[in-house]
């Protein structure tokens, strides 16, 4: 492992030409083979979530068995996205298949505990067999100045992470929406990066704003140059927001033209979403037959 | 898991919406009219070298009837019309262009090569908003020239466009002209002139009273004989050395005269700049439109310490640029607007090659038919090259560095253009500071080819005089009164 630091300084992001540019992300226009092949790739880098307080085991189970086979003929998500009580039993639900599950922890979503009990939540999902761990940083600290407490978190979390006996990724979670600010999103990320994160993720879902365009844009240029500085290759996640297919074809043409054919592959990105996955299915089937099947020809989990 | 193939299938645009004639006249007096000498010329489109349509090829006795409608149109309608029902006019032609903007982006990208993501979102949507913002002066022109609140029409104005932007630079010449209760002759570029001419349709179905558009195509001769003819102002936005011949011609006449000419504009990329979106704007700059822009930033002045950086970052964004079918919703680059200009372009890159600039091209396929450049830039290029110097007009960029904002300031104004200006950093006194000193008739702060109708638009110095847009743009179609 490279020695790591916090970064001394990030550049700076001006939000009118990343806006601009991330609008042409949205226009082009994904047709025929190429349109089929991005609804296949989406199945595929999707953890499919359900983060509510009303998670069951058996509300778990159902979304395990939709995850695995989304449709007749589909091939399975990559991942399963539970809160840290409910890994046991996704773990269960998809043992020997290639699915994996990912737990959110470290307080999740706001983040604000201590220490210990963030690591002891991260501790605690692994242990219940959790393959991914996806955390929330510290924005309060964050917004405060304290850089070093974000990243002092993240290190120790990753610490715990790496100390697993399987190899656990850590996805740290920004919550863009609440940071202010592209500049400020972009330090994040540099930050979540260089403390070792093997994703950087946009948002919980849990507040208004979600996954855009420009935030995701924002965060894989801080992923090209992370690379172009360490020779590192780190996983973009974006979560929340992103509804339908359009909204997520637009995503692997910012990834292809951003940063490249590496990152259309659930190893480098990932879309966190629960909705998404039924109208996926649905634009699948249109490519395939040519007419769209009614809205009760898919399950809801 | 493999990486999949996501190159983007072909996305067509429908040329369904267009019905091309095989043959066009000149429209004069409200109807379509026969050039008296008989003679037409060939449209093409660059993107296929098909014979598109023919062209009536219009003489001086052309021009002298177009202007003799016009000046009827403005005696016996125009001039008569209260203010408000000119308005009423305006608005319609731009609620049709609206209405048929998918026809018109079509035909312009057939017509002209451009992409037609770029005729349908920014030259049809801009030509109707210059109609729709025109429109709601024609009954407040007592503003429109402080301290002079009788300001009245010229009469007949002669329009001479180019062919970078049909149809918008015709907007941009009708729409004030009607406003201010001018009637106009409207001379299209030879290589572009189609949606001038589906202009002529809408004027027609707007009911438009006859003579107060008309539209003579032909070729510069057809210019030259519109300038000599008995028109009060001449509007120009072409070539420097054109733009000088009329300022000759004109001279000592009753002629009011506005021209928008070349440009060579300065984009000065400072090291504390957001050098993502720099480059961004250093694309947007140079490759819009193929570099078809008289404002296009085709010199970039980069400071030193980043000039590696931004070289890596610009050499990676070019090759995700596609160039192709301009019909192709995914297209970014299309074709070179003739093979005349595509040989200029050809000679000035071979100058710099010579001179001893490095080339660096995005690795793009040409199509066989047709007119094509790959995107390019030249590095090393020292403010003495030909391509420094000259307009090249076509997607070619020339990247020159400096040290300190004073000396960036020095080389952006050592040229005898002015047009416009670009400048990235992100320290807003240093914006201030370099924007007050450039001597060009727009800068933009950390973004670049942004246009509205109510900015007036125009250059310093070679770059032409008079504005075009906005409240002041006005004023070159009214007399003080």
């Amino acid at each position: 492992m490279l020695t790591i630091a916090l970064p001394s300084e990030s550049p700076s992001v001006d939000a009118v030409m990343l806006e601009a540019r991330a609008s042409q992300f949205a226009k082009r226009s994904i047709k025929a083979a190429t349109k089929l092949a991005g609804i296949d790739l989406a199945i595929a880098c999707m953890d499919l979530t359900t983060l509510e307080g009303r998670d069951s085991p058996g509300r778990v189970r159902s979304m395990c068995a939709k995850a695995l086979t989304p449709a007749p003929g589909v091939r399975s998500v990559a991942a399963v996205c539970v809160y840290p009580n409910l890994v046991a039993t996704a773990k269960t639900a998809l043992a020997g298949t290639s699915v994996k599950v990912a737990s959110v922890a470290t307080a999740f979503p706001s983040g604000l505990s201590s220490i210990d009990v963030k690591l002891d939540d991260t501790q605690a999902a692994i242990d219940s067999g959790a393959d991914e761990i996806d955390m929330v940083i510290d924005r309060g600290a964050f917004l405060a100045g304290d850089e070093r407490r974000v990243w002092d978190e993240i290190v120790e979390v990753k610490r715990v992470c790496a100390a697993a006996p399987r190899p656990v990724h850590l996805k740290a979670i920004l919550e863009t929406g609440e940071l202010g600010s592209y500049d400020a999103i972009r330090r994040a990320s540099d930050i979540a990066l260089a403390a070792g994160a093997d994703f950087i993720k946009t948002s919980t879902g849990k507040i208004g704003t979600s996954a855009t365009l420009p935030v995701a844009l924002c965060m894989a240029e801080a992923l090209r140059d992370f690379e172009n500085r360490t020779g590192e290759v780190r996983g973009l996640k974006v979560a929340g927001g992103v509804r339908n297919t359009k909204s997520a074809l637009a995503y692997f043409v910012l990834l292809k033209e951003t940063l490249d054919d590496r990152w259309l592959s659930p190893e480098l990105f990932r879309i966190g979403a629960s909705a998404l996955l039924d109208d996926l299915l649905m634009q699948r089937e249109k490519e395939l037959t040519g007419h769209y099947a009614g809205i009760d020809y898919y399950t809801r989990d | 898991m493999a990486t999949i193939n996501f190159e983007y299938a072909p996305a067509p645009e429908s040329t369904a919406p267009v019905k091309l004639r095989r043959r066009y006249e000149h429209f004069i007096g409200g109807e379509w009219r026969k050039p008296v000498e008989g003679k037409y010329f060939d449209s093409v489109s660059p993107s296929t070298e098909e014979k598109l349509a023919e062209i009536a090829y219009g003489s001086a006795e052309d021009v002298a009837e177009a202007v003799a409608a016009a000046r009827r149109g403005y005696e016996r309608y125009w001039r008569k019309l209260p203010p408000r029902e000119r308005a009423k006019y305006l608005y319609r032609i731009a609620r049709a262009i609206t209405e048929r903007s998918r026809e018109l982006a079509v035909l312009e990208t057939i017509d002209g090569g451009k992409p037609i993501k770029e005729s349908r979102d920014f030259d049809i949507p801009q030509a109707a908003s210059h109609f729709f913002y025109h429109a709601g002066w024609a009954d407040k022109l007592r503003y429109a020239l402080p301290g002079s609140p009788n300001a009245e029409a010229l009469g007949v104005v002669g329009a001479i466009v180019p062919w970078n932007f049909p149809l918008l630079m015709a907007a941009w010449k009708i729409a004030p002209a009607l406003a201010c209760g001018n009637t106009i002759v409207l001379k299209p570029a030879e290589t572009t002139p189609l949606t001038a001419l589906l202009l002529a349709d809408i004027c027609i179905e707007a009911d438009l009273p006859p003579g107060v558009v008309n539209i003579v195509t032909g070729d510069g001769a057809t210019g030259a004989a519109l300038v000599a003819s008995d028109v009060d102002k001449i509007a120009f936005t072409g070539s420097t050395e054109v733009g000088r011949a009329i300022r000759r011609d004109t001279a000592a006449s009753k002629k009011r005269l506005t021209l928008e000419l070349g440009g060579k504009a300065a984009q000065i990329v400072f090291a504390d700049a957001s050098l993502d979106q720099a480059v961004e704007g250093i694309i947007a700059g140079i490759y819009f439109n193929q570099g078809h822009v008289c404002c296009a930033g085709s010199r970039l002045l980069v400071q030193e310490n980043v000039h590696d950086e931004i070289i890596r970052r610009l050499r990676k964004r070019i090759a995700t640029l596609r160039l192709g079918d301009p019909l192709d919703k995914n297209t970014d680059i299309g074709a070179i607007n003739s093979r005349a200009q595509l040989e200029k372009i050809r000679e000035l890159v071979q100058s710099g090659i010579d001179e001893g600039g490095e080339l660096v091209q995005a690795p793009c396929a040409l199509p066989e038919r047709g007119f094509w450049f790959a995107p390019s830039f030249f590095t090393g290029v020292a403010p003495s090259f030909r391509i420094a110097r000259e307009e090249i007009f076509g997607p070619v960029l020339s990247i020159l560095t400096f040290r300190t904002p004073d000396e960036a300031i020095e080389k952006a104004n050592n040229t005898p253009y002015g047009l416009s200006a670009g400048i990235w950093t992100d320290k807003g006194s240093k914006n201030m500071y370099v924007a007050q000193r450039l001597r060009a008739g727009v800068v933009w702060c950390n973004t670049f080819n942004q246009f509205d109708p109510s900015s007036p638009f125009g250059g310093y110095r070679e770059s032409g005089f008079g504005r075009e847009g906005g409240w002041v743009g006005l004023r070159e179609y009214l007399n003080h009164r």
